[in-house]
């Protein structure tokens, strides 16, 4: 067991007491002194409506590329073209990886003011105002760019764990394709791309960086409230209502985890890993 | 669009493979056809397109001319340097931690601990609950000052931030070598811990230290939440500082930085694909 001390310490060290510090300094006065003030103060607006904004956005780019990613996910496993696999994986982990500040600048190139695709949107006669990309479903296409890809590298290994011999059955026993998936394939797969969508939907609630470089802070996002009440751009002397906020977030993204954690187990029932 | 096209020709091919007789069963492989062209279809467009717009233009200049001065640029802007050559440091540091700390307790784990595996992997995974937003106000709050006043603390907290990412591709490596049966046959043999470590297990995990070292690499490339509370100017904060003199510098790096990452990742994949290629035929059958 001794071998697991330096693992143990370096994680208690830079992620469990940082952790804690949050929690604790959330119920802070600056002073130090115990307080229930700031987290009445991140009850209220401003900082209610970015919290209901953070989860209105993270619900929206989990469930809509939840279900595209495992179109697709689908549509190149069912393929027997080697070679677009690859190109699919390859880029789904290039894509998945490539959140924060690079995608942001791509999207500015591509629907900004002056954009590719809002000039040719423009000759299609569709006017985009100027600053679409900076609002709630600008943000939320941009998200699409790194959650689609992410949904389709982690639902895949659940597809290969369909076995065919299921489906060859079903069909032997009569049953069309609809009833394979309502009765089959359906359930098996279920749980696992519940859980994904959860996953997804915890990384939209916490991705920070898209957002930031993309509107600085035109919309209000949680994550983006924390970074302004940090570095006081708001008021100084705020960093504990930024904890307050932040332990909103630690206890959204813990229900997500045992929600994730309780998925993956049932779905383990069928598709060994 | 290559990719729909190809999509639709196996989808013709598996109609005479597979399809379970009877014009029902061709009916249904045509609309499968179609869907799965309009699913590639459409999500090709919506992946390249923004790729093209960032190349036309990180390309074109104020006049609408094509040239390269974007991108020659990018070395003499103010500050592109130090910046890079932060993020450069950071990195090597996150990896040596990686290396050091993450890759030994994971064999060791898998070799004497194989109970704990559930544990293990609980534990790994807890980094993505911490939106990075929040992990570094908990920092910036509890380190003792001597780590606050240099970046090298941003190096310490990526190697939490990719643990997930890099424990499960040596996992998954791991899972893959028939781990217990390489452990007794060189025990037996004669062969002191060290020695197995370094000349059995090491050897035969060649692609997923390789793997999770590039995606350590990418994280530490792209991380910009951190460090930008942090207050260092690495790489991706310098690009988001740069953007209001010179917007396309900004998109040149930005483009650069994806086809990078998509260089490494497609020379890795081509390792992986060589060294498992037999192996996972095998797993397939059983």
């Amino acid at each position: 067991m001794l071998g697991l001390a330096p693992f143990a310490c370096y994680v208690a060290l830079f992620l469990v007491v940082p952790t804690v510090a949050v929690v604790i300094g959330a119920f802070q006065t600056p002073g130090g002194g115990f307080t229930l003030g700031n987290i009445a103060v991140a009850a209220h607006a401003p900082y209610s409506n970015g919290f209901i904004e953070s989860l209105e956005l993270a619900l929206v780019t989990s469930v809509v590329p939840g279900i595209l990613g495992v179109f697709v996910a689908y549509a190149v496993h069912t393929s027997r073209v080697r070679v677009l696999r690859r190109v699919v994986f390859t880029a789904s982990g290039v894509f998945a990886n490539f959140g924060g500040v690079p995608l942001a600048f791509l999207f500015i190139a591509t629907l900004s003011a002056t954009g590719v695709a809002t000039v040719w949107l423009k000759d299609m006669s569709i006017s985009l105002t100027s600053r679409w990309l900076f609002t709630f479903q600008g943000v939320a296409l941009v998200y699409m760019y790194f959650q689609v890809p992410l949904m389709v590298l982690i639902v895949t290994p659940a597809l290969n764990g369909l076995r065919p011999a299921w489906r060859e059955a079903s069909q032997n026993l009569g049953a069309r394709s609809w009833q394979y998936w309502r009765h089959v394939g359906g359930p098996v797969l279920a749980p696992t791309v519940l859980g994904c969508t959860l996953l997804l939907f915890g990384f939209g609630l916490s991705a920070y960086a898209t957002a930031r470089a993309l509107t600085a802070g035109t919309i209000p996002l949680t994550p983006i409230q924390i970074g302004d009440v940090m570095n006081g751009n708001v008021i100084a002397g705020q960093q504990n209502v930024g904890m307050a906020l932040g332990l909103g977030l630690i206890v959204v993204m813990a229900v997500v985890l045992v929600l994730y954690t309780m998925l993956q187990r049932r779905a383990s029932r069928w598709l060994s890993r | 669009m290559v990719v729909p096209v190809v999509a639709a020709d196996t989808a013709l091919r598996r109609d005479g493979d597979t399809s379970a007789g009877g014009r029902s069963a061709s009916l249904s492989w045509r609309r499968i056809r179609a869907w799965r062209g309009i699913v590639l279809g459409l999500t090709g467009i919506f992946f390249l397109l923004p790729l093209y717009a960032a190349l036309r233009f990180a390309l074109e200049n104020n006049l609408g001319h094509l040239t390269l001065a974007a991108f020659s640029a990018i070395p003499h802007t103010t500050g592109f340097i130090p910046a890079f050559l932060l993020s450069v440091r950071l990195a090597a540091v996150t990896m040596a931690i990686t290396m050091a700390l993450i890759v030994p307790t994971t064999i060791y784990v898998h070799v004497k601990y194989p109970k704990l595996l559930v544990a293990f992997d609980a534990i790994t995974f807890l980094p993505v609950g911490i939106p990075p937003i929040v992990l570094i106000i908990g920092v910036l709050q509890s380190a003792p000052f001597v780590l606050k006043s240099t970046p090298y603390l941003l190096a310490l907290e990526y190697v939490i931030l990719a643990m997930p990412f890099a424990y499960r591709s040596l996992d998954a490596g791991l899972r893959a070598i028939e781990l217990k049966t390489l452990v007794d046959a060189s025990r037996s043999l004669g062969g002191s811990w060290l020695a197995t470590l370094w000349r059995v297990i090491v050897p035969n995990l060649r692609s997923a230290f390789l793997s999770a070292m590039i995606l350590t690499l990418a994280l530490v490339f792209g991380e910009f939440t951190m460090a930008s509370l942090d207050l260092y100017t690495t790489l991706p904060v310098w690009v988001v500082n740069t953007d209001s003199i010179t917007a396309h510098v900004s998109v040149a790096v930005s483009f650069l930085s994806l086809a990078l990452t998509w260089v490494l990742l497609l020379a890795l994949s081509s390792v992986d694909r060589r060294r498992f290629a037999r192996r996972a035929l095998i797993v397939e059958g059983t």
